[in-house]
């Protein structure tokens, strides 16, 4: 797999799982405004998902579906964030808060990328998640500054969360296959494809710091957690989230509406 | 954004007027997804259109229905290309579309501004100003749900993107 390919593919997979994790919740919202906003911000990260998976297998040779469906657990390069368990809508949110505004910087520095199909991408994926980015916060907000059951169960989360975003922020995974130049000499970030990781650090951490306070949550203490989706090493309920987002396409091959 | 000769062609017009599927009092010129349409020699003819969002779902059946249009007008060979960039923006929703959407009830996009603005938005059924966002996000992504305070009635609106 080229560096491009593998850069492609955890962006992709990073709104795929996320948007598979989203989906859980149609039917399950605390009200049916939520079930239909849920769904929709899942639909958006489906979205970027395929476009990026096709643009992966442009030079793969495979198509959007055969990325989703016939990939094995190792193969994903999601952050280990998305994927976890989240039955739990103080997580839930967290997660969308932590993980959109994270996109939302992202897509708004790769815009400039220098490769044009990436770069339209962001241009509408920029767009679409500052309304996700937003719709969190609202949450988080009123939660957090809202009844002491609430705001308990926000922080709950927030201290289980919070640690499983550095991963956001590592650029290791960019120098492969090559793992004996620096990330910051990769020849994606070198010639202007990919945005280093490591440089979304500070605005994002602004922008949560900012949401948290108003919410009067604390910042939880720096944990280290083994978050390694990256390399393709996940958590155990990946198994079981694969399972039940490929089993439909693996048990009927080739079957189309 | 569109050249005034292809505007201007039979091939234009047939898709111009292709209707949106999910709200098809509008056409997909209206919403400002048709980009451009080029004809070729020997009845072929090249489309391109752009999503709403990344993962509108009604890409699939819009094309279809392009194909369809342009077919059944007596095109042999129709390619529907979808691209991304520049990316589409609700400033590209004609007047046209915008009083049509009205009509039926959906309140028109505004101007585009941040996100975390929320902008009055006038009830397309009695007119009243004094209306409230219920959700960011309405029956589809491109729409938030509102409900005005003097008719009672939920609507929804196009958001500015």
């Amino acid at each position: 797999m080229s560096p491009l390919e593998n850069y492609l593919l955890a962006l992709a997979d990073d709104a795929l799982i996320s948007s598979q994790r989203l989906g859980w919740w149609i039917s399950r919202a605390p009200q049916l405004e939520e079930d239909v906003a849920m769904a929709n911000i899942g639909l958006d990260q489906l979205g970027q998902a395929r476009a990026l998976l096709t643009l992966v297998g442009e030079t793969t040779g495979q198509s959007e579906d055969e990325l989703a469906y016939l990939r094995d657990e190792r193969d994903f390069r999601n952050v280990c964030l998305v994927e976890r368990e989240q039955s739990d809508f103080a997580v839930a949110m967290t997660r969308l808060l932590i993980f959109s505004t994270w996109q939302h910087e992202l897509y708004g520095a790769l815009t400039s990328s220098s490769h044009p199909t990436l770069a339209a991408i962001a241009a509408k994926a920029v767009k679409e998640t500052a309304y996700h980015a937003d719709h969190a916060a609202h949450w988080v907000l009123r939660l957090g500054d809202g009844t002491d059951e609430s705001h308990r169960r926000m922080q709950a989360a927030l201290e289980a969360e919070w640690p499983w975003r550095d991963e956001l922020f590592d650029n290791t995974f960019l120098n492969e296959p090559d793992l004996n130049v620096a990330p910051h000499d990769a020849q994606l970030m070198v010639d202007g494809t990919a945005v280093d990781p490591a440089t979304l650090r500070e605005p994002v951490e602004r922008r949560l710091g900012a949401v948290l306070d108003q919410a009067t949550l604390g910042v939880p203490e720096p944990r280290v957690v083994f978050s390694k989706g990256r390399d393709g090493r996940h958590t155990e309920v990946m198994g079981y989230l694969l399972s039940e987002m490929q089993h439909l396409h693996r048990s009927h091959q080739g079957d189309t509406w | 954004m569109v050249n005034a000769t292809l505007t201007r062609s039979r091939a234009w017009s047939i898709a111009a007027a292709v209707p949106d599927p999910e709200l098809p009092v509008v056409t997909i010129a209206d919403l400002g997804i048709l980009r451009d349409v080029t004809e070729h020699d020997q009845g072929s003819v090249h489309v391109r259109i752009t999503p709403t969002y990344s993962g509108c779902p009604a890409m699939e059946t819009i094309r279809e229905d392009i194909v369809t249009a342009l077919s059944e007008a007596g095109y042999r060979h129709v390619c529907v290309e979808f691209v991304l960039a520049p990316a589409w923006t609700t400033d590209w929703m004609s007047d046209e579309g915008r009083r049509k959407l009205s009509a039926y009830g959906i309140a028109p996009p505004g101007p585009r501004h941040s996100v975390e603005l929320t902008l009055s938005v006038k009830c397309p059924q009695c007119g009243s100003a004094r209306t409230r966002e219920l959700s960011r996000f309405g029956s589809t992504s491109c729409k938030a749900l509102w409900v005005c305070g003097d008719c009672r009635e939920p609507f929804d609106h196009f958001k500015a993107i």
